[in-house]
């Protein structure tokens, strides 16, 4: 009986609380919503440590807090997500940990490959961008196949970045764009444009790195020329629908400020 | 009834924004020595009447070697290169009542007090974005006091420029700037090319991306005329022709933004690949000492690892 009473009580709860957040989406949705949220998945290793997660486990909160984000960026509107998954500059770390982190890839991409529950229910379309030939053959084999799968999904855009970084990727536009030099057409900044990784999407709206660095890394740095930059201190595993809600908040205090200096 | 809750709720969250929330200081941190005559064709439409003169960071005795830290900062942690956003003019005039040109002329006298504690600190490169390629928008009236403005402040500024071992640089299409002020940065860079203290950049009519893409142009003409192979533009090769080549420290460490926004705003995209950024509520003719130490401070105790595990 008592069992009984505490489920109705807990199901009520998550009621209330499910409701509450409706509200909270409604009244958002009255502002402007970003299109484009870009975040830096920062603080796994200190997460890990404060919770006595071996190096083997180290990544998967940070897979599950992913899986969350992505979700409330469908629930808010957000249309574009793109993440810092791995970047060139990270293979310098100990080759056991970056072992674990394409373990993780390798393993996630096989479970969406084989269940794609999650990705049909928020409608997502996967990209892989960067120089992929640094997953090792296997793994980018799947990865294409994930991107080919997913290609007619329209809903949500999940742009993963892995063997990543800004300055990589001029200098790939350069050398693209370069080749149309040699016709004697002098290159401009939209032929530098078309040729970046990231011309599939719009440009960033907000940037999040989370655990409080304020730094970009070398993550996006053409295309977050004007993009509003939040640095909560949680770290990555850590953040939550409210550090959202905040961010949005935010994006939403600057922006008519901001339209009103592009459009002078 | 949705925009105001909206509303509501983004300014109860605004109430605790930041980490770090200096409030800007209602008056200006700056004593009144002169008041400066306008030129003729600028005086109908501008009513600015706090035209400020302030004697250099040197102090009394005219002694310009180089000051201790305050004794909080250690010198071992010092960035190399500051680059500074000087954000809040325009805000910080309006919250006074007045027009945007007294908000510039007051920014002014924290552009030379900063510069001049970047020289007694010995921080041997602070770039200064002074204007940008997007600020040509603004009303005419607003740039000519920006442009007149700036280049008063070099012809009174020259000999302190020159007394603090400050270098001048200036980045940017400085084509598109009046002559007269243009004569005057060149005059200022080649009076001030022997200083050794400490490198300044103007980033004047500045864009990043373009910035870039002046470097892509070099590099598709010298590989069309056979000079170079495509295989031979590196990100090190990029890195030493955009307009930071100037000095030899072309990324900055620090990266500080006063007036509370969260932006790059197209500011050496390149060069900020890994530096630390600092954004404070001030508004610059607010940022001071104080300010600048602060920033410096929050500077010091970050752990910079630049992608890997330290």
């Amino acid at each position: 009986m008592t069992s009984h009473i505490k489920f109705q009580v807990k199901q009520l709860i998550r009621i209330s609380y499910d409701f509450l957040l409706r509200c909270i989406f409604h009244i958002l949705s009255v502002g402007p919503i970003p299109t484009h949220i870009a975040f830096i998945m920062d603080g796994n290793r200190r997460y890990a440590r404060k919770n006595n997660i071996g190096l083997k486990d180290r990544y998967r909160p940070g897979f599950l807090a992913l899986m969350s984000r992505v979700k409330h960026c469908y629930e808010l509107g957000v249309k574009y997500i793109t993440i810092f998954a791995f970047s060139l500059d990270n293979l310098r770390r100990q080759p056991e940990e970056i072992q674990r982190l394409m373990e993780l890839l390798r393993e996630k991409i096989e479970v969406f490959l084989e269940n794609d529950g999650f990705i049909k229910k928020y409608g997502v379309r996967l990209y892989f961008v960067g120089n992929l030939t640094v997953l090792g053959e296997d793994i980018h084999a799947a990865a294409n196949r994930l991107m080919e799968e997913t290609a007619n999904n329209t809903t949500t855009y999940l742009l993963v970045c892995v063997g990543y970084t800004s300055t990589y990727e001029m200098v790939h536009a350069f050398e693209e764009s370069i080749h149309l030099g040699k016709e004697n057409r002098i290159i401009e900044l939209e032929d530098i444009e078309k040729q970046m990784y990231m011309s599939i999407a719009p440009k960033p709206d907000i940037l999040i790195r989370s655990s409080g660095e304020t730094r970009l890394s070398n993550f996006l740095l053409w295309q977050t020329e004007f993009s509003l930059l939040y640095c909560p201190s949680a770290l990555w595993p850590e953040l939550g629908l409210w550090h959202m809600v905040w961010a949005l908040l935010n994006y939403q205090r600057h922006y008519a400020y901001f339209q009103k200096k592009m459009k002078n | 009834m949705m925009k105001i809750s909206t509303t509501l709720l983004s300014r109860a969250a605004a109430l605790s924004l930041n980490r770090s929330t200096k409030l800007s200081s209602y008056f200006p941190n700056h004593h009144i020595h002169n008041q400066h005559l306008l030129p003729n064709n600028l005086v109908g439409p501008i009513s600015c009447f706090w035209a400020h003169h302030s004697t250099t960071s040197a102090n009394a005795d005219g002694n310009l070697d180089k000051s201790p830290l305050p004794a909080n900062l250690r010198q071992e942690l010092m960035p190399r290169h500051v680059a500074i956003i000087m954000d809040g003019n325009g805000r910080w005039a309006a919250k006074r009542g007045h027009g945007p040109e007294v908000g510039h002329d007051a920014g002014v006298i924290a552009f030379i007090e900063v510069m001049g504690l970047c020289a007694r600190w010995g921080i041997p490169v602070a770039t200064f974005f002074v204007f940008s390629s997007e600020n040509w928008r603004r009303t005419k009236a607003e740039v000519d006091f920006i442009m007149w403005r700036f280049q008063k402040m070099l012809e009174d500024e020259l000999q302190n420029f020159i007394r603090q071992g400050i270098r001048i640089f200036t980045i940017g299409d400085t084509s598109l700037l009046p002559i007269s002020l243009q004569e005057v940065l060149e005059h200022t860079k080649e009076a001030t090319k022997h200083n050794t203290k400490t490198q300044v950049i103007f980033a004047v009519s500045y864009s990043g991306k373009n910035d870039i893409v002046q470097a892509c142009q070099t590099f598709s003409k010298k590989v069309r005329n056979g000079v170079m192979e495509p295989n031979e533009v590196t990100e090190n090769v990029i890195e030493k022709e955009l307009e930071t080549k100037v000095t030899s420290i072309p990324s900055p460490d620090l990266l500080i933004r006063t007036s509370g926004e969260l932006r790059i705003s197209n500011f050496l995209l390149w060069q900020l690949a890994y530096s630390e950024f600092y954004f404070c509520q001030t508004f610059w003719p607010d940022f001071g000492e104080s300010q600048f130490i602060e920033a410096l401070q929050c500077f010091q105790k970050r752990g910079r690892r630049f992608g890997k595990r330290i």
